[in-house]
């Protein structure tokens, strides 16, 4: 029974990451139709931000936040630089940019700061929480966090009108013209905050998997697992499925014989292929129906 | 003149859509396009909003509205209801209201506003808290013009707002028109196909053939020309 807690707790935990990594890839979804395949490289050229920094001699909060910050300016950068450019053009040039700046990010973060694994600090320690040996202190940080984050977002976008105007932009763009909203600028904004997003998800989970240019490979297909599970056209429903892809691939890890730590990754695309045969929209997606 | 267009000529690709339209509406004036199906009235007005490409002057309040984005245009005070209402079907009545007046910044005028949109439209406000797309298409129409009149325009482009309405809610609808017009000095631009009503309500008439003007003049001589008549509004 404890083992069973225990592991739905430490499945919350990197559950924490996966549901920020699907969230930041519905957020740039909704906006502009496309998977972001980039999006872990974004994370986790964030994280080598948030290390230089550290290396630096930054406390950790000011380069937590700076890393952020830098993340939000760079995702703007790049939608500006390299997706606005395209964004009329055909599907297949679209995946290429992806994955062009899948491997540009990858590639310069080696060439920056070289391919061998490092360590990346935690502020919160690695004592268990409470005595108890359910949860480490980190773990419980990271649920923290991502739960701070989740709400903040929250509030942004149900609260405020420029969550308002962006929640209008990406859903219907033609009549968010129509009353004036600069749909251009809004996507902009959606891909600034989904690096954002992405850069606190790299930096939790680095001093899990350690930093190096391929750290979040694992991770973003389980955000993307995450994401299809819950539904890509909805943001809590991705953050819902991020936290129960956790969960599963935990307790599939420590219950089903044979899975074992080889086989986790095997069930993040046995998720997203069962999801898809079932129910293609998601479990909290939404089918769109058009009038014709 | 508050709207001068002359020459306007609109291209889907490579197709041409309209053929050097000129015409021209007054402060606070109600000037309706009427033609078939495809004579190009829906396009003149998205053609007006920069949701089309486009040859000719365009010009409001002396200002030419040609290569300005969409938004950058419904800035100036020009609001567009499109065909279909383009209401955010996802989105609380109050939200779509909220949306109307998202170029403006005055809080405390924007919830005035809302509560003079529910005072023309007690039916919205019965229906404040639920999504757009639950409403009846009559109550969706409703929205499309409040939502429009957030923005506190001074002139607004109408795309066949009777479209799918029972005839009674359409007559309440162009009621409500009539007295913003008269009211609060809204200048409009309507789309119908129908005519009768357009021109009952409207001071200037246009009618359109394949992307041609055949014909201007006031709405009532419009009406009562039994050759017009016959041939283009079929009453």
């Amino acid at each position: 029974m404890e083992l069973l807690l225990q592991q739905v707790l430490a499945g919350l935990a990197t559950g924490a990451i996966y549901a920020s990594m699907a969230l930041a890839v519905v957020m740039i979804y909704q906006a502009i139709d496309h998977l972001n395949f980039a999006q872990g490289e974004m994370a986790m050229f964030s994280t080598f931000l948030a290390w230089q920094m550290l290396q630096w001699g930054w406390p950790y909060w000011a380069a937590f936040i700076g890393s952020v910050a830098l993340s939000f300016v760079g995702g703007i950068a790049i939608e500006r630089v390299l997706f606005k450019p395209i964004q009329n053009a055909p599907i297949l040039s679209q995946l290429a940019a992806f994955i062009a700046l899948y491997g540009i990010l990858n590639s310069s973060a080696g060439w920056i700061w070289d391919f061998n694994i490092k360590t990346f600090p935690t502020p919160f320690g690695s004592a268990p929480l409470f005595g108890e040996r359910l949860i480490g202190t980190h773990q419980a940080g990271m649920i923290g966090v991502t739960l701070l984050m989740l709400c903040l977002l929250y509030l942004f976008f149900r609260g405020s009108r420029l969550g308002l105007a962006m929640r209008a932009a990406a859903t219907n763009p033609e009549s968010a013209r129509l009353v004036g909203i600069r749909v251009g600028w809004m996507i902009a904004l959606g891909w600034g905050m989904s690096a954002a997003v992405g850069a606190v998800a790299g930096m939790l989970i680095a001093p899990v998997v350690f930093l190096e240019p391929n750290m979040m490979l694992g991770v973003l297909l389980y955000g993307f697992a995450g994401a299809v599970l819950g539904g890509l056209s909805s943001p809590g429903g991705a953050v819902a499925g991020g936290f129960a892809v956790g969960v599963i691939e935990n307790l599939a890890g420590t219950f089903i014989p044979y899975v074992g730590r080889e086989l986790k990754l095997t069930i993040a695309l046995v998720v997203i292929v069962a999801v898809l045969m079932v129910k293609p929209s998601g479990v909290f997606g939404r089918t769109v129906v058009s009038r014709v | 003149m508050m709207l001068e267009v002359r020459e306007l000529c609109a291209f889907y690709g490579e197709n041409q859509a309209l053929y050097g339209l000129d015409f021209a509406l007054d402060e606070g004036n109600i000037v309706t396009l009427l033609g078939a199906n495809g004579a190009g009235k829906t396009t003149t007005l998205r053609a007006l909003c920069g949701m089309v490409r486009l040859s000719g002057e365009v010009r409001f309040d002396r200002k030419s509205l040609l290569g300005r984005a969409t938004e950058d245009i419904v800035r100036l005070g020009i609001a567009h209801v499109p065909e279909g209402r383009g209401t955010f079907v996802r989105m609380t009545v109050e939200e779509n209201l909220q949306l109307g007046a998202m170029v403006r910044n005055d809080r405390v005028g924007i919830s005035r506003d809302i509560e003079q949109v529910y005072a023309h439209f007690p039916r919205l406000k019965e229906r404040r808290a639920q999504t757009a797309g639950t409403l009846s298409g009559g109550e969706q129409q409703m929205l499309a013009v409040g939502r429009a009149l957030m923005l506190r325009p001074r002139l607004m482009l109408l795309d066949e707002p009777s479209f799918g309405l029972a005839p009674l809610i359409v007559e309440e609808l162009f009621e409500i028109l009539r007295r913003l017009n008269r009211e609060l000095g809204v200048a409009m631009l309507i789309v119908e196909q129908n005519a009768a009503l357009a021109l009952d309500l409207a001071d200037h008439a246009y009618l359109l053939e394949t992307g041609h003007i055949v014909m201007a003049g006031p709405a009532s001589e419009i009406g009562k020309d039994e050759a017009v008549r016959r041939s283009y509004l079929g009453y």
